[in-house]
């Protein structure tokens, strides 16, 4: 069999053949609608395209920190022996979870962010945005705690430690290796979820494309760099996400 | 190690572990607690550990009793020496970083003399060999010798040990119990749950017997096993030395 359908070598081969045939099936159809490409015109609004790109890497490069940080206070909260902080991260994590992305934009953006003065679109969107992936990040941090094994925290109990440095020398290192396949994920549904940020108006990738669109009545020419332009930023995270998983599975 | 233990009440989510929990002051190097599962004893030990704090009632150890407040628990921790069923290295760090890390934290040694005492442990326990390797590239036995050099590394006043052989094979655990038997022998008092009533029979100095959360009856090892003075405590005998 030339193809070699069982040899897992043959994986890339197999792949760069699905890619032809998608891109093959995709022509075909441009081709049925005889869609005519303006690729010229779409060409000198590159810079604005560009610049979209950058801020859509800006912002989830900001959001990947900020929602780090709340995702860690979060799970910290809800392990804490204080009920109304436990009870303040519940609310939040599950209020977070059960509702639309674009609806938490548009309450938080157009309601609490006019409410309290805070006009600047990428902060908001940044602030919008941590939030929300916060919530998710909170419960992967707290499976990763809750995956240590009991005997394992007794045991820094009994040697003395401090419970920071519980946390420090036992917890942190061991639920980390846990933690960064999902926490890479989370990531890049992070980056794709940024593209909801065009609603409030910030300049960012998909919202430029959407300009330059409507400027040029080029759909695809449009739209096409953008699907491109966000590969480019989940493809090499995808790519982490499973070494990881891989490295996590060869050393249990 | 004189031991006391006086009116020894726990529970834990509502449910009654340990009941009015007594032991008359004792003099033993090393200490076995039998007895059927559920009894209380690795409660108990963990008691002795400062890791739990008994609701009622107290725990005379060499004349003073067990702290209760946090800070003073810690300070005890510190000078006791633990060993669990299993997964007692942290599973992240080398054999030999098992030892270093708490010298260094907890007992705020210098690196070098960390480094130097816990490769002194680590050749006498038998495990030099393996002292880069982390706990899953160890037999369940060598993990629980890392286990036991950690616990002795740090120079403790006392031993607890629970159940340490009971995931292990029968060669496995007769390797861990020997080692066991040489760092009592060497004089550092041990107190050990254990599963393996003939080892108690060889190595324990004094033998109590629990269940349902209390001690039913103790006696010096020899006249333990030479006549228990109980019915329920014979029969558990039988049962476990029949096996």
């Amino acid at each position: 069999m030339i193809l070699r359908l069982k040899d897992p070598r043959t994986l890339p081969f197999h792949l760069a053949l699905g890619v032809i045939v998608l891109s093959g099936a995709f022509f075909l159809i441009l081709q049925s609608v005889a869609y005519q490409w303006n690729v010229a015109e779409v060409w000198g609004y590159r810079e604005k395209l560009f610049k979209g790109w950058g801020v859509t890497l800006l912002i989830s490069i900001a959001s990947l920190l900020l929602s780090t940080l709340v995702g860690f206070l979060t799970a910290l909260s809800r392990r804490s022996s204080f009920v109304p902080l436990r009870a303040g991260a519940i609310l939040y994590t599950e209020l977070t979870r059960s509702t639309p992305l674009l609806v938490q934009i548009l309450i938080l953006y157009y309601g609490v962010a006019n409410a309290v003065g805070l006009q600047h679109r990428m902060t908001a969107g940044i602030v919008i945005l941590s939030l929300f992936a916060g919530a998710y990040i909170a419960e992967i941090f707290r499976a990763g705690i809750e995956g240590i094994p009991k005997t394992q925290l007794e045991s820094a109990q009994s040697l003395g430690f401090s419970p920071w440095q519980t946390y420090r020398h036992v917890i942190v290192p061991q639920a980390t290796r846990q933690i960064l396949p999902p926490l890479t994920g989370q990531f890049v549904s992070m980056i794709k979820d940024s593209s909801l940020l065009s609603i409030i108006g910030l300049q960012e990738f998909t919202l430029a494309a959407r300009e330059v669109n409507s400027y040029t009545f080029s759909t695809l020419e449009s739209y096409l760099p953008l699907a491109v332009g966000y590969l480019l930023l989940t493809l090499p995270l995808s790519m982490l996400t499973h070494s990881l998983e891989r490295r996590l599975r060869d050393e249990a | 190690m004189k031991l006391e233990l006086q009116h020894l009440d726990l529970a834990l989510g509502g449910k009654p572990i340990l009941q009015d929990l007594t032991l008359p002051s004792i003099d033993a190097n090393t200490l076995a607690l039998i007895g059927p599962s559920g009894g209380g004893k690795s409660t108990l030990l963990r008691v002795l550990g400062g890791l739990r704090t008994p609701d009622q009632g107290q725990v005379i150890l060499n004349g003073s009793p067990l702290p209760t407040e946090e800070a003073a628990l810690r300070d005890f921790r510190k000078r006791v020496g633990m060993v669990f069923q299993s997964w007692n290295l942290f599973s992240h760090l080398t054999a030999l970083e098992n030892l270093l890390l708490p010298l260094t934290e907890v007992h705020h040694l210098s690196r070098e003399e960390a480094l130097a005492r816990s490769e002194t442990f680590l050749e006498r326990f038998g495990l030099k060999e393996h002292a880069s390797k982390h706990p899953a590239q160890l037999s369940g036995g060598q993990q629980q010798r890392v286990a036991l050099a950690r616990a002795c590394v740090i120079e403790p006043d006392v031993l607890l040990l629970d159940e340490p052989t009971s995931a292990l094979d029968p060669e496995m655990a007769a390797q861990v119990l020997d080692l066991v038997e040489t760092v009592a022998g060497e004089g550092l008092p041990v107190i050990l749950v254990t599963h393996h009533v003939a080892f108690a029979k060889r190595a324990a100095d004094h033998v109590a017997f629990l269940a349902e959360g209390t001690i039913k009856t103790h006696a010096p090892a020899e006249a333990f096993f030479a006549d228990p003075g109980l019915e329920e405590c014979e029969r558990f005998l039988s049962r476990v030395l029949s096996l």
